[in-house]
């Protein structure tokens, strides 16, 4: 059996879908009633241009490290010679997004207007990954949207208010195969698979040598018997060609990717399966989530992106860092709910079980929001504040003065940049960063942490939490 | 300050979470009518 499990790559994608923002739960819910609110809501998307060069975006793809980025504000600061595609992978415009959903449609759901089908279809045949798409179920989605729409079906749009196509519920009598459900699932599965083909095709990995692929994303595929109860792993597996891989799904709210990432490395290492793969795709409902402040504040809609990733886990090569799995940070029962009590489970104790300091870890990533989407909406800087948790926590240790705390967040923080796709921003969005800094970089300890909020489930007063510690092969 | 009233308890995860408050709100003698722990992000 292998010593230790290896992250050998690790892909991310944005989709830009101002369209679809309207289906997401907050302007769901809001817009039907407020026609004036409606008006601003559809005046004030982004376009393509501007979504791309969002320096924020930026820094989520690759182009640039997050410790790197401009000084806020972001908007109207489109970085120069920004491009689609990006080291770690792709923001794709929102036409081919809606084409792309219709070459992952199993069941004819999506109706797309034959122009949008063609236009699409056309465009994603141009697409270096064009070759793993099914692009003739991208034209066989051409039909009539109207007919479609008498039927019940939910309108789909391109930004700003073009009706596109339209997609269908599965059953009329189960709450869990409505249309806005489908489309949160579809939405999902799409963006999955495209940040799957970046991980294959843009790190030369051989689809049939992955056993296993562990969704943590965010949606609930299911039925009325078995709510949430579906498979997105190997759902997404199975489009992108991993024949010889199962899968299964890890849910903990926004934390899920995290013990998806330790359940993989100990699968490796218990050598049940050589090869892991862990990905997710976006949460289409926190589309729009906080456009009310952003409208307040003279912004755009700035939840207009869904996102994905894809991280192959692997027997150690000797090369790609190291998961420590003895130095996994758990929020245990019995610890305590405060926020400092959290992030000492997280990010004091796993370094202690090893003998190492807060100091020899080079970067953290937590929850790293973007501050310019949160703020508007009241929510502050949930970046920042985690840094100056876990700083203080440094302090108390007495490993840094309490004059030395700015120094450890600037050093070892870094300001919030990925949109507000939970799962995504809390700590994985770092995980290609983390590679570059781990292999040709100057960083020898990297340490990941996501808090998931049980509570609002209604089913326990709890949050959870977990963080993984990955190490330069070799140090 | 507490009498005739009943406090409603909204925690927030990466402060001080609901069930924490109403502890404290309770040691000091006031009913607690709801208590939730909220995610802002």
């Amino acid at each position: 059996m292998p010593e230790a499990a290896v992250i050998r790559a690790a892909s991310l994608v944005l989709a830009h879908t101002p369209g679809l923002a309207r289906h997401g739960s907050k302007p769901m819910r809001t817009l039907p009633v407020d026609a004036e609110l409606t008006s601003s809501f559809l005046t004030n998307l982004r376009s393509f241009d501007d979504a791309v060069g969002y320096p924020a975006h930026r820094a989520f793809l690759g182009a640039c490290h997050p410790r790197e980025l401009p000084k806020r504000p972001w908007v109207g600061a489109s970085m120069a010679g920004a491009e689609r595609f990006a080291p770690f992978g792709e923001l794709m415009p929102e036409e081919e997004f809606l084409g792309l959903m219709a070459a992952v449609d199993e069941f004819d759901l999506l109706v797309l207007a034959p122009e949008v089908a063609e236009r699409a279809a056309k465009r994603l045949a141009e697409h270096p990954l064009a070759a793993h798409l099914d692009l003739a179920r991208v034209a066989a989605a051409a039909g009539d949207v109207t007919a479609a729409l008498a039927g019940g079906a939910l309108p789909v749009h391109l930004a700003p208010d073009c009706l596109a196509g339209a997609l269908r519920g599965a059953h009329e009598e189960d709450e869990s195969l409505v249309a806005h459900v489908l489309l949160e699932n579809l939405a999902c599965k799409a963006t999955g698979t495209l940040a799957l083909l970046h991980l294959l095709h843009d790190h030369d990995v051989d689809p049939a040598g992955i056993g296993y692929t562990i969704s943590c994303s965010e949606e609930a595929v299911g039925d009325r018997y078995q709510r949430g109860g579906g498979n997105m792993g190997k759902t997404i597996a199975a489009v992108a060609g991993l024949t010889e891989s199962s899968g299964a799904d890890v849910k903990n709210f926004c934390a899920a990717p995290i013990p998806a990432l330790v359940i993989a490395a100990s699968l490796v290492v218990a050598g049940v399966f050589e090869q892991v793969v862990v990905l997710a795709g976006g949460s289409q409902p926190k589309l729009g989530m906080k456009f009310e402040g952003h409208l307040r504040h003279g912004l755009p809609v700035l939840e207009d992106v869904l996102g994905g990733v894809a991280v192959l886990v692997t027997a150690d090569d000797g090369i790609s860092p190291r998961i420590r799995l003895d130095a996994v940070g758990r929020h245990r029962v019995s610890s305590g709910g405060s926020g400092a009590q959290i992030l000492h489970d997280l990010a004091v104790r796993p370094l202690e079980a090893i003998g190492a300091r807060m100091c020899d870890v080079d970067d953290y990533a937590t929850e790293l929001h973007n501050p310019e989407i949160t703020e508007p909406q009241g929510s502050g800087d949930v970046a920042a504040r985690n840094y100056r948790t876990i700083a203080a926590l440094a302090a108390r240790r007495k490993e840094i003065t309490r004059d030395e705390i700015d120094s450890f967040v600037a050093q070892r923080g870094m300001p919030g940049y990925a949109p507000t796709q939970g799962h995504l921003a809390s700590a994985v969005c770092y995980l290609p960063h983390a590679l570059t800094r781990l292999t040709t970089g100057s960083a020898d300890r990297v340490l990941l942490l996501a808090k998931g909020s049980l509570f609002l489930g209604r089913m326990s007063q709890r949050s959870d939490g977990m963080s993984i510690l990955l190490q330069r092969n070799g140090g | 300050m507490f009498d005739g009233k009943q406090v409603i308890v909204i925690g927030e995860r990466d402060g001080i979470a609901g069930p924490a408050i109403a502890a404290c709100v309770q040691a000091a003698g006031a009913p607690v009518a709801f208590v939730a722990t909220e995610c802002f992000v």
